[in-house]
């Protein structure tokens, strides 16, 4: 059985998911992880799935992406191989004006420390660039990554705060 | 110290003050931790008349601190009379130098800010806090007991005055969302 990782993106309109979706069951593809999610008007669909084989997968998709309307990739994946290096769960806000390379520049800073991102957004709103990103950092790096973010987000005209998150651990 | 407000009224910042234009972010004023201010100077006391007259013109508004008239100051003031979600109400009232010096009852809740207007964001706050300030115009030592809705107004405005915005406490990646009703 293969993984797949498949990613759909077009201009939202209703529907899009659930034409995808039916695609995929009628192949018998088992949807695991997936984001879908709409990004200034255009619907944008990151999934894992179990079962057919990648061609199998993309003709299915292409009668939806026929039109020009949506963009569907598909790749075989290998699965998942261990857990990853445990780190700490962080959050960082960045926010400030909208300029190019901020999103570059801070997450340099935090892959340099060894973290790794497990979940970011943005969104730009007006002039406002928002940058939060959810990351595990080395256990004890906490200071030294928001000292060195603090100095990088000087350099951008941006402001950056690192925080513990909270594990809510039953 | 008294507590509560010890009879503070509105008339203690004398005429009433003017609306002010309200700065949004990236504005760096926002960014910049306020100072500590004397609560019987009259510019703070002008401030503090500023700051409620500027909120009641504003639709919505239940709080509002200096740095979001371009002051960076220890001042804001807060009204949640009639809100909903509030439970403790104690009208209209503006606080200078004020600190959380109690936090407890953490629970997430959806903020917006004038200062931010096109986004909303969840933030875990203190559903009860006890907060010690100056009273602008008397200049009276107050310890403040608040919960709920005005616990998080108190919050919210105490972090402007230490240069933080709601973005920089949200609960996480997907936490930010595209304002959809603006009051």
């Amino acid at each position: 059985m293969s993984e797949l990782a498949i990613t759909v993106i077009g201009h939202d309109r209703p529907g899009i998911v659930a034409d995808v979706a039916e695609a995929l069951a009628k192949l018998g593809a088992n949807l695991t992880d997936s984001t879908m999610t709409r990004l200034r008007g255009h619907f944008a669909m990151t999934l894992i799935c179990n079962g057919p084989a990648a061609p199998d997968v993309e003709a299915a998709l292409e009668p939806l992406a026929a039109g020009g309307q949506l963009l569907a990739t598909v790749r075989e994946v290998r699965p998942e191989t261990g857990a990853a290096p445990a780190g700490e769960p962080h959050l960082m806000s960045v926010h400030g004006a909208d300029r190019l390379g901020i999103v570059a520049a801070v997450t340099r800073v935090l892959a340099e420390a060894g973290g790794n991102i497990t979940d970011l957004t943005t969104r730009l709103a007006g002039p406002l660039y928002v940058l939060i990103a959810e990351v595990d950092l080395p256990p004890g790096s906490t200071e030294a990554v928001s000292a060195r973010l603090n100095e990088v987000g000087a350099g951008l005209d941006v402001d950056v705060t690192l925080r513990p998150a909270e594990t809510d651990l039953l | 110290m008294k507590d509560q407000l010890g009879g503070w009224t509105l008339e203690a910042l004398g005429e009433p003050g003017d609306v002010l234009p309200v700065v949004t972010a990236p504005d760096a004023v926002l960014s910049r931790a306020g100072a500590e201010v004397d609560p019987t100077d009259p510019k703070v006391i002008r401030l503090a008349a500023d700051l409620i007259a500027t909120m009641r013109v504003s639709p919505g508004c239940v709080g509002l601190a200096a740095p979001q008239v371009g002051v960076p100051a220890q001042v804001f003031c807060v009204d949640v009379v009639g809100h909903p979600k509030a439970a403790t109400v104690h009208g209209t009232f503006a606080l200078c130098n004020a600190k959380v010096v109690e936090a407890s009852r953490w629970r997430p809740g959806r903020e917006g800010c004038m200062s931010v207007p096109d986004l909303t964001g969840d933030v875990k706050r203190a559903g009860r806090v006890v907060v010690e300030a100056v009273l602008p115009g008397t200049g009276a030592s107050v310890r403040l007991t608040a919960d709920a809705f005005e616990a998080r107004a108190l919050q919210h405005e105490i972090d402007h005055c230490s240069g933080l915005l709601f973005l920089d406490r949200v609960a996480g990646a997907h936490a930010v969302y595209q304002r959809k009703v603006y009051l």
